[in-house]
Formats: structure tokens, C-alpha cells, sequence
């Protein structure tokens, strides 16, 4: 435990000249229906992708499949140069943000240090350096005035920002973030993707599912977007454009700009009839 | 009429120490579901299981009726529909709203089995009705035995998994995502609980168990929020409501249970008042 960065436990003990993550020919399948085939997709390390797509597209699967939570109907996944596996400390997962019920029994401390012995099984005895590990990760995520305040009672934006000082715990090279701007208001919406783009700065891949590219545009290396069926994958100049979304979604679609703001308009809200069926909400 | 209740029916402490003596053994059990309940419960309260509990028990009663029918163990009985329920519920009822659907349906399935079940037991009517109010004054040296030791095994168990059932309690998604088995906990969790609703079944009585096995918990989470400090002020709740209502039924001549859900229900009063003052001070 010398290791003196922020949430630091372990050197990342794996070649950072790869990619950190490397999907080759992944499919998915929902019952018979295909969504989609063919995606390869690497992540290089400090490299920011948004995922984008309606509702239903199978982002979250997607996300679930690296965490090795799901099996894809075909192809492979890769972290780290490793096949995924379930529990991988190199993957941190920072979820959407749902307030915690107020009577909650925890501090804001203990909902990081979950990170740190979460799944340690066990007599639950505190573990020398596992205080000061929680330490740092509050430093990192700027929670440390709040630090012993219950979470039942800290606002949404704190909330999130504890969440991802516990997927910080083992200083993961890959971090997939599912909506985790969700419900927060704009000042929120900025501190947690700095927290995110500092992480990426210190050169850990960021696959950021989201509805709305706004709030990260300026950070955005690439994007992924799928819908109908089908994807694309580029930079933000490439992708977001009338033309190319018309011809993924097979349907008259517009990019607009509003000041230094996006809007896409026309896109179909969810996929098909079965777009709820995996909990994959816009 | 009015039914005759003398104060001397409610307390009276005479040969008070000779009948603690008859029922150490009672109070050692009171004394580890008490503190066993009440650590659970602090989990029954975070993964929103306490209608779950209630099913539970029904089916538990059920078996321990069944087997007081057919002529088996009681306490088997009663381990053997709670494991049933649990595992049942914890299997099928991953959601909470598929839970609460199948608790409804199994609840009043149970209860009316074991009314069934009972009203087939020849004899003995007086105690009829014991296992749905409780009866710990009348369970058997050896059942007792096997009472405690499952109270262990219980807290044995949820000490040796107490970080990642706090995890997948608090945040499955994120559990799961860090590498927690929270189906595997999930299930040994509902086994765990089967096992202590049973004990509880035979000490307070099927339709009791919640005095504690929720209230403690519910009354803890009132006044503190610490990870260590919940469990610890709950156990001792359960620990107070139990012992303290066998100790003060020793003096009067009702059952045990009233006395054990009225002190868990005064110390859950107190907690929710602390609660209420303190949030008004803070307000002025």
C-alpha cells in the first residue's frame, strides 16, 4: 500500500502501451432478434468515448457484457489485455445516480470504503490502511467535508460523487460510467464529469453511456452510436451530423446547434417494442 | 361481563427467583434471538424485506403445526416451512414487487394450512394456539438447545458475509459490478432469515415475530445512522425487548409475548420521539 495517488492500492500491474479495452466482432442478440453485430471498438488509455442510442439499443448490456455480468451473443471482450471476468478490480463502474432512502445506515465514508472491502468476506474487523485509503479516495473526489455526514442526507450530486470514489478504489484503467449524470443539476453535472475527466487525464479509458452528449462534449475523443440495429463510430464532428444519424436510424434525423449546445432531433425515443426488457433506459 | 385483570395477573413478584431459575434456560434463548433478530433486522429493513418476514413465519407455523399433527418435531417443523418460504420468495421474488405478490399469496396459504393443521391436533387445546402467539414457556429443554445453537449459526453466518450483504443491500447494481455473488448472497441471506423467523416462531409466536425482528431495527435506524452504531443499538434493543419481557411475564401470570412486543414497541416510541425532538431543536 505505497502506492501515494489518489485511491491508489495497487500499481496497475499491466502494459499501459495496449489498449485498455479491445471488443472484437461483438454481437447481441435479444431473443432472436439481432441489435447488432460486427462492433469492434478500442479504448486507448486517457481516451474519453461517449455511447450514445435510443433506449433499448443495448448500451447497458453492452456495459454489463465488459463487467462480465452478461454473455454477448458473439465476439470478445478484452481489458487490460485480459479476457473480462466478473469482479475485474481493473474496471471501475460508476451507476446512475438514485437518491438513497434518508434513514440510510451509513456515512458518506462507508459508502466509499465499500469500494475498498465490499466484497470481502469474513469477520467485518477493520483492516490496517483501509482508513486511509477511504481518505484519499474522498480527497479525490473533493467529499471530504462531508465525509462523516449520514448519505441519506447529502444532496444527489454529493451522493454521485461517493459512488465514484468507491468504483475508484482499486485505481481502475478502465471506467464505465451508465448515465451518472442523470437528475443532477448543471453544477453537479460539471464537478462529476471533471472528477471523470481527471481520472482519464491520469490515463484511464472513460466508456460514458448517456442520452444527452452536452454536458461532456468538450471532452468527447470519440463516439459510438448505436441505434436501429446498426452503429457508428467517430469523432463528435464526424458522427453527430444530419446526414450520418439519418442514415443509422433510417430516418430523417437533425443535428442542431443552440448556442454551444447539440440537439439531435427526430430520433425514434426507444427501440422497437421490447425496449425496456434489460432495464436499459434513456 | 368485564373481564376480571388484577394488577397481581400483570406484576407480582412473589417466589420470583425460583421461577427465574425454572426458566434460565428460556432467557438464554430470549436473550440470543434478541440480539440475533436484532442485527438481522437492520438487513430486513435495508433490502425491505419485513412483509417477506411475515410470510415467513406464516409457513414456518404451518410446518410446526404439521409436524404437531403428524407427530414430528416441532422445532423441525417450523425450520423446514421457513426454509421453504425463504428460499421460495428469495428465488422468485428477486423484485420487490414480485416479492410483495408472492408473500401475499404465500402468507395467508400458510396460516390457513397450519389453522387446519391444528384444528386436526386432538387434545392439549390450551396450548393450541401457542405457536402463532408464542409459548417459550413451554418449549423443552432440548428444543431450547437447538434454538440457541441456530441463533448462532445465524449470527455466524452474517458475520462471516457482513460486507458484501451490506453492499448488495445498499446498492446491488454496484455490488454485482465490483464482483459481489449477490445472487449466492442474496439466497444464503433469505436461508439465514428463515432460520431466526423459526426460532422466533417458538419464542414469540408466528404472528409476533416482527416485535423482533424489524421493530428493534426500525427504532436504531431512528436515532442513529453509523454503520457500526445501527446493528449495535439494535441488537441491544432486541436484547432489552426479549430478556425484559420474559423477566417482567415472570411476574405476572399472561404470556411472554405481550410483554416482549409492548417493550419493543416503548423503546421504538422513544426512539421515534429522540427523532422528533432533536429535529426540532436543530430546526430552531
Amino acid at each position: 500500500m505505497s502506492n501515494s495517488e489518489p485511491g491508489g492500492s495497487e500499481p496497475s500491474g499491466s502494459d499501459s502501451s495496449g489498449p485498455v479495452l479491445s471488443i472484437r466482432d461483438a454481437a447481441l442478440h435479444r431473443g432472436d432478434r439481432e441489435l447488432w453485430s460486427g462492433l469492434d471498438l478500442d479504448v486507448a488509455h486517457g481516451e474519453f468515448i461517449a455511447v450514445l442510442g435510443p433506449s433499448g439499443s443495448g448500451k447497458t448490456t453492452l456495459l454489463r457484457s465488459i463487467l462480465g455480468l452478461q454473455q454477448l451473443s458473439g465476439g470478445s471482450i478484452r481489458v487490460d489485455g485480459k479476457s473480462t471476468r466478473r469482479g475485474n478490480p481493473r474496471i471501475g463502474y460508476v451507476p446512475q445516480q438514485r437518491m438513497l432512502a434518508p434513514d440510510t445506515s451509513m456515512r458518506a465514508r462507508d459508502l466509499v470504503a465499500l469500494g475498498v472491502h465490499g466484497t470481502r468476506f469474513g469477520f467485518p474487523l477493520p483492516r490496517t490502511g483501509d482508513r486511509a485509503r477511504v481518505d484519499r479516495l474522498l480527497g479525490a473526489v473533493g467529499a471530504e467535508h462531508y465525509a462523516d455526514r449520514p448519505v441519506g442526507l447529502l444532496s444527489g450530486g454529493e451522493q454521485q460523487r461517493l459512488r465514484i470514489g468507491q468504483a475508484l478504489a482499486d485505481k481502475p484503467s478502465l471506467l464505465l460510467c451508465d448515465e451518472p449524470l442523470s437528475g443532477l443539476d448543471l453544477a453537479n453535472q460539471r464537478g462529476i464529469t471533471s472528477i471523470i475527466d481527471q481520472q482519464r487525464r491520469e490515463g484511464a479509458g472513460v466508456l460514458f453511456v448517456t442520452h444527452d452528449i452536452n454536458p461532456i462534449l468538450g471532452l468527447v475523443d470519440r463516439i459510438l452510436y448505436i441505434a436501429a440495429g446498426r452503429f457508428v463510430l467517430g469523432t463528435p464532428d464526424e458522427v453527430l451530423q444530419s446526414r450520418v444519424l439519418t442514415e443509422l436510424y433510417g430516418t430523417p434525423v437533425f443535428v442542431l446547434r443552440a448556442g454551444d449546445r447539440l440537439v439531435v432531433v427526430g430520433a425514434p425515443d426507444a427501440e422497437g417494442a421490447h425496449a425496456h426488457e434489460d432495464g436499459d433506459a434513456a | 361481563m368485564i373481564p376480571q385483570l388484577n394488577w397481581g395477573d400483570i406484576f407480582s413478584f412473589q417466589d420470583y427467583g425460583e421461577l427465574l431459575a425454572l426458566l434460565s434456560n428460556s432467557l438464554i434463548a430470549g436473550a440470543v434471538l434478541g440480539i440475533v433478530g436484532g442485527l438481522i433486522g437492520v438487513f430486513v429493513m435495508q433490502r425491505d424485506l419485513a412483509f417477506a418476514v411475515h410470510g415467513v413465519s406464516e409457513l414456518s407455523f404451518a410446518g410446526a403445526a404439521a409436524a404437531l399433527l403428524f407427530g414430528g418435531s416441532v422445532v423441525v417443523g417450523s425450520v423446514a416451512g421457513a426454509l421453504v418460504a425463504a428460499i421460495l420468495i428469495g428465488v422468485l421474488g428477486a423484485k420487490a414487487r414480485d416479492r410483495n405478490s408472492i408473500v401475499g399469496v404465500l402468507m395467508p396459504f400458510g396460516l390457513g394450512l397450519g389453522i387446519l393443521f391444528l384444528s386436526l391436533v386432538e387434545g392439549r387445546t390450551a396450548n393450541r394456539f401457542g405457536l402463532l402467539t408464542g409459548q417459550i414457556v413451554s418449549v423443552s429443554n432440548p428444543d431450547l438447545g437447538w434454538l440457541i445453537g441456530m441463533s448462532l449459526v445465524v449470527l455466524l453466518g452474517m458475520l462471516l458475509m457482513w460486507h458484501p450483504l451490506r453492499f448488495d443491500s445498499l446498492d446491488p447494481e454496484s455490488a454485482a459490478a465490483r464482483g459481489v455473488p449477490t445472487r449466492t448472497v442474496s439466497l444464503v441471506f433469505m436461508v439465514l432469515l428463515g432460520l431466526i423467523v423459526a426460532v422466533s416462531v417458538h419464542i414469540i409466536g408466528a404472528l409476533l415475530v416482527m416485535a423482533l425482528l424489524v421493530t428493534p431495527a426500525a427504532a436504531a435506524m431512528r436515532i442513529s445512522s453509523g454503520p457500526v452504531a445501527v446493528p449495535v443499538l439494535s441488537a441491544l434493543f432486541g436484547f432489552v425487548a426479549a430478556v425484559g419481557g420474559i423477566l417482567l411475564a415472570l411476574a405476572g401470570s399472561l404470556p411472554v409475548s405481550p410483554y416482549i412486543t409492548t417493550v419493543s414497541f416503548l423503546i421504538y416510541a422513544g426512539c421515534w420521539l429522540t427523532h422528533r425532538l432533536k429535529a426540532r431543536v436543530r430546526r430552531v
